[in-house]
């Protein structure tokens, strides 16, 4: 059971008010009829699966309904930083933790 | 019954309450304090249970968690009983009824012992394996009878009457154990201000301290426990948990404690919680779990009477019990010693010590000497002699690496063998959260190794086995842990009060590293050496795997089975880590370990569920018009958590025939169904359209104030995921409706295209689901019962189909819908919930004349299918798109926008011309109603496994149509109307049907235009 700090209420909720959405920072690209079949399919189907940190997509589903970013290490289930929707993560590698 | 075994004084139990209770159906007493094992070791009980695989006798080996044998089915009721307790750690109760989970017919006399014992040789390691596997069709069968045969307990079969809660809490310290180490670890973080829980397994508080020997500044050990027990009660700051297990150590410091409240009261009629479960978010963490003593693994080591050295001297110490008449001990260190002692004190005889060291000038090893009790060093106990209790050992001379013995043995009787090969630290709940323990050559010991959890440990559990050391141990993790937790906001208190009380330490002399006891044999034809009780796993069954092949210590425990059992493998892991390693030729930490998970011990299924039972398992949702299906004796149907009407049953009727009659009635008059669950969104906002525009597949932008659309929701990968219908309210406002289950992910779904790529459009999503009470007539005469309720013109030319006016009905300001989900002539009349029930009478009274006939899910489900409506996640499955629906009606071309799913159609696989599309299908026997799922294909007589085209979505028999019909998806259907098809059944029959237009009522929509 994670301890999430959700950005937008500021402050430490139990994960069972969260859900978890995905890989973060996918942008949708702006006209997908350009795009061949190829590199649409890498935007739709393709994710990272990486061993230590991850930035990934939550949400707080049963608190402000506010979707968020996670830093979070997928070994030690560690959460970096949790940061609103726009923003960029300020730990990109484990060096700096 | 006598307790023949009871020591006349001493001991932590009242003899002045007796206790009577049963095990297999005899009648024993014990005391007040006693546990389930030490009464029976009291009476003289040798043989609790059968092993697993030899069914061999066994007996009490522990007083703790490590029990492997003593597990019993312990209740008097099919409601009561619970499986797999440990003996050791199950108060004893008055009226207590417990049996043996395993032996058949009886512990005593057991058929499958004289199987085992001649079957033994033939039942190696990975045996079932071996023998059952094939032909693997069997397995299932084989499995049901080793089950039986194995019989690990059974399972209630009433319902608990008994009620259990949950308690959530949040601390600065939570100190696991109270043992020397966790109680002084408490006094410390108490002292300097932190909300402390400190949580232990046992009935009492005290740990080690409670059978010690030594004394804490001259006083009994006792003495120091009280101090500190009432200074901690006092303190409003600390919560102590006595019978309180912590089962598991989770993620960023979440703790999981099952408090066994008034289990040690029995099966009274107790007002309160019987269990309760703590769920603890802890700033820091303590662990302060002590250690575990390891046996040694010598010649048939599980014949009764076999224990470990600490439990014999908790059992003299603690309960009063010397557990048989004459002892001899086997010990690779002096601190076992102790257990003689204890013996010879207790005034019974000590054959001999069996030292394993060379010499030992101990202080211990001295007091023995003085008692002139006879001890042997450099020498082993290699087998025993006995069946049901220990009758003599064989002793014998070890060489000096200890992997021989030399010589010739020599019996000495005695009825009860004590063996301590040194202590594990309980390592368990730091493994839980992944951290891999460490191994440590001078304490022969894992310890816990790096963590990311805010932990720290103390005493036994990092190696720390003297008592002063223990105290000062856990003073200074409590003090640290107190800071971490409070950095700032603690008390300023006074380190000098965490005084180490004056201990008499007893010097000791070094412990040999020795797990497994050699045999003149080589161990495959020695005696068996037990090093997995529960499971029968052997030293020469691990030697066997090692030869086979299984070398890493994950396949050799897979393999063997070794650590499976409801132990968890507490008692002998390191014993078999340890007989990998010597038979691979590697050490300890290259030979690894395994990685022990939660539940530390097991949990009761009554404990995790707390009051989440009976009605409170899962909310339910009811409609405004609840009472009034209740009343109409509706039969419900569960839809998300929607108690929706399925079905209206008059008396005598089959399902069937009220199914007949909902249908006719609405197709030939007026029916009524509750449409209030529907999933309702309020979307509002200047871009309000611009989004559904790109939510949507079909165009938005012309839709008038006053007029509804059908949409469909595909996401991005093209695939169809709700539908519904979305009414413009006015030019800044919709209502868009989804289907019920749907609702909730409809809105997540809204909300992340808006959160995340279209910030910058001005719209927000409100739920209105429960704000609205919906009631759908539909049939030729729906019109005649509305105008009856409203003043509002509802003429075709007034409201027209597919728009919506806000209007009064039965007094109530209304907002009526012209659409239809059954193909007839439709009004859809929502009114603000708390007069849904109103409204609804109303309706029903002015359609009395029309026979209105209320109907539910089931006859909307035909009413549509007749239509061929699609109901989402029914007849698609998230692998459909609007084109394999035949629906590209419903998509957009001209949309500026691309919009969600659009570029996806275009990808090579959703072009394929074999993709599964819907269609309908017509028996040809027109009774025969064709199972749903039923999987198609397009010639009959095929091999197995055929080649399977499609399957059938909805199935009904239509009383309108006068035939059975089905909607199915099936590879390019669209083009292969008017052929057949065949379906071969569950029962090895195959029928045929024809693919047909997926509408099969009113193909024009005349009916609903009217």
């Amino acid at each position: 059971m994670l301890h999430i700090h959700c950005p937008y209420c500021e402050e430490y909720r139990e994960e069972e008010e969260f859900s978890v959405v995905g890989e973060a920072h996918i942008i949708r690209p702006l006209a997908p009829e350009e795009l061949t079949d190829q590199e649409w399919a890498s935007y739709l189907f393709f994710r990272k699966n990486p061993r230590g940190l991850h930035h990934e997509m939550w949400a707080h589903s049963h608190g402000c309904r506010k979707f968020f970013n996670m830093t979070r290490h997928t070994v030690t289930y560690q959460i970096l930083e949790t940061y609103k929707m726009g923003q960029q993560p300020s730990i990109t590698t484990e060096d700096t933790k | 019954m006598k307790q023949i075994n009871r020591v006349d004084n001493g001991g932590r139990i009242n003899r002045h309450k007796t206790l009577v209770f049963t095990f297999n159906n005899k009648t024993y007493q014990g005391f007040e304090g006693d546990t389930l094992a030490s009464a029976l070791l009291a009476n003289g009980v040798d043989v609790v249970g059968r092993s697993f695989k030899y069914s061999r006798p066994r007996g009490i080996v522990t007083a703790d968690a490590q029990e492997p044998n003593a597990i019993f089915q312990v209740g008097s009721s099919q409601a009561t009983t619970i499986p797999n307790p440990r003996a050791t750690q199950t108060e004893l109760y008055k009226n207590l009824e417990c049996h043996s989970t395993n032996g058949w017919p009886n512990v005593d006399f057991d058929l499958m012992g004289t199987v085992g014992k001649i079957g033994g040789a033939a039942m190696p390691p990975g045996f079932y394996y071996k023998t059952f596997m094939f032909p693997q069709s069997m397995w299932m069968s084989y499995e049901k009878i080793i089950r039986k045969g194995a019989g690990l307990g059974c399972s209630p079969q009433l319902p608990d009457p008994d009620s259990y809660d949950k308690l959530h809490h949040h601390c600065d310290v939570m100190i696991v154990g109270a043992g020397p180490a966790g109680l002084s670890a408490a006094l410390s973080a108490a002292r300097a201000g932190a909300r402390v829980i400190i949580a232990d397994e046992q009935n009492e508080l005290g740990g080690s301290l409670l059978c010690t020997r030594q004394l804490l500044d001259g006083q009994a050990a006792q003495v120091w426990i009280d101090k500190t027990i009432s200074e901690l009660a006092q303190n409003k700051n600390v919560i102590l948990l006595p019978r309180s297990t912590v089962f598991g150590y989770f993620d960023h410091n979440y703790i999981g404690i099952n408090e066994r409240r008034s289990d040690h009261l029995g099966e009274v009629d107790h007002n309160g919680t019987r269990q309760r479960l703590h769920k603890v978010r802890a700033k820091q963490v303590i662990l302060a779990t002590g250690a575990h003593e390891r046996p040694l693994v010598y010649g048939n080591n599980d014949v009764p009477g076999c224990m470990l050295a600490s439990a014999v001297s908790t059992y003299i110490n603690r309960y009063g019990v010397v557990p048989g008449k004459t002892l001899a001990l086997m010990t690779t260190n002096d601190y076992a010693y102790k257990a003689a002692l204890d013996w010879h004190d207790a005034g019974r005889k000590v054959a001999l010590i069996v030292d394993t060291r060379a010499s030992s000038d101990g202080d211990m090893v001295k007091e023995a000497m003085q008692r002139g009790i006879n001890i042997v060093f450099g020498h082993a106990i290699i087998d025993v002699k006995g069946s049901k209790r220990v009758k003599s050992v064989e002793v014998a001379k070890l060489n000096d690496s200890a992997d021989k013995v030399l010589g010739s043995s020599v019996n000495y009787v005695c009825d009860t063998v004590a063996s301590s090969g040194g202590w594990s630290p309980v390592i368990h709940l730091s493994s839980h959260t992944g951290s891999r323990p460490v191994w440590r050559d001078d304490i022969q010991g894992f310890v816990p190794g790096e963590t990311v959890q805010a932990q720290h440990v103390c005493g036994g559990l990092q190696g720390v086995y003297n008592l002063s050391q223990t105290l000062k141990d856990g003073f200074s993790c409590g003090a640290v842990a107190a800071q971490e937790a409070c950095k700032g906001h603690g008390n300023d208190h006074d380190d000098d009060l965490n005084v180490v009380p004056q201990i008499d330490e007893l010097s000791e002399s070094a412990s040999m590293a020795l797990f497994h006891i050699p045999h003149f044999k080589p161990t495959s034809r020695a005696p068996k050496q037990f090093v997995d009780y529960q499971n029968d796993v052997t030293a020469a069954g691990i030697e066997m795997a090692n030869r086979e092949g299984f070398e890493s210590i994950e396949h050799v425990k897979r393999y063997t089975a070794l650590g499976f059992g409801t132990d968890q493998g507490k008692l002998g892991n390191i014993n078999g880590m340890a007989v990998t390693a010597k038979s691979l030729g590697k050490t300890i930490p290259e030979t690894g370990t395994t990685i022990f998970r939660p539940m530390y011990t097991p949990v009761t299924f009554g404990a995790l569920a707390g009051s989440d039972v009976k009605q409170l398992f899962d909310p339910a949702r009811f409609t405004a018009m609840h009472s009034w299906h209740l009343a109409q004796g509706a039969e419900f149907e569960d839809v998300g958590q929607w108690k929706r009407p399925w079905y209206f049953p008059q008396p005598g009727e089959t399902m069937q025939q009220s199914l007949q009659r909902e249908c006719l009635a609405t197709r030939n008059s007026v029916g009524i169904l509750d449409a209030s669950t529907l999933g309702k969104i309020d979307i509002q906002g200047k871009d309000a359209r611009e989004f559904l525009n790109r939510i949507y597949t079909n165009p938005w932008s012309q839709l008038a104030p006053g007029r509804c659309r059908y949409g469909v929701m595909c996401k991005e990968d093209g695939m169809v995921f709700d539908d519904g219908v979305t009414s413009c309210i006015d030019d800044n406002r919709f209502l868009m409706t989804t289907t019920t289950g749907g609702a909730p992910g409809v809105l997540a779904w809204l909300e992340l295209w808006h959160q995340t790529e279209w910030p910058e459009l001005e719209v927000y999503f409100s739920t209105v689901t429960d704000h609205w009470a919906t009631m759908t007539i539909s049939g030729p005469n729906s019109r005649k019962v509305l105008e009856k309720i409203t003043s509002a013109d509802v003429s075709n030319e007034a409201f027209p189909y597919m728009g919506w006016i806000p209007a009064e009905v039965a007094g109530v300001k209304a907002r009526i819908f012209r659409i239809s989900f059954t193909g007839e002539l439709s009004f859809e009349i929502n009114v603000q919930a708390n007069y849904g029930l109103h409204t609804w009478e109303a309706v029903i009274a002015a359609g009395e004349e029309f026979n209105i006939t209320p109907y539910g899910t089931e006859t909307m489900h035909i009413l549509r299918a007749e239509k061929g409506f699609i109901i989402i996640g029914q007849d698609t499955d998230g692998s459909v798109t609007p084109q394999d629906l035949d629906m590209n009606w419903v998509v957009g071309k001209k949309k500026e926008f691309s919009y969600l799913g659009k570029r996806s159609w275009t990808r090579i696989d959703n072009q394929r011309s074999d993709r599964k599309q819907l269609v309908g299908l017509k028996p040809k026997d027109p009774n025969f109603v064709l199972p749903e799922g039923a999987q198609i294909v397009f010639e009959k007589g095929q091999a197995i496994p055929m080649t399977m085209v499609g399957h059938v979505t909805s199935s009904y028999f239509s009383a309108c149509l006068g035939y059975s019909f089905a909607l199915a998806v099936v590879k390019g259907g669209i083009d292969r109307k008017g052929q057949s098809v065949f379906l071969p059944l569950a029962d090895g029959t195959t029928v045929e049907a024809e693919i047909c237009s997926s509408v099969f009522y009113d193909p024009k929509g005349e009916r609903q235009n009217v």
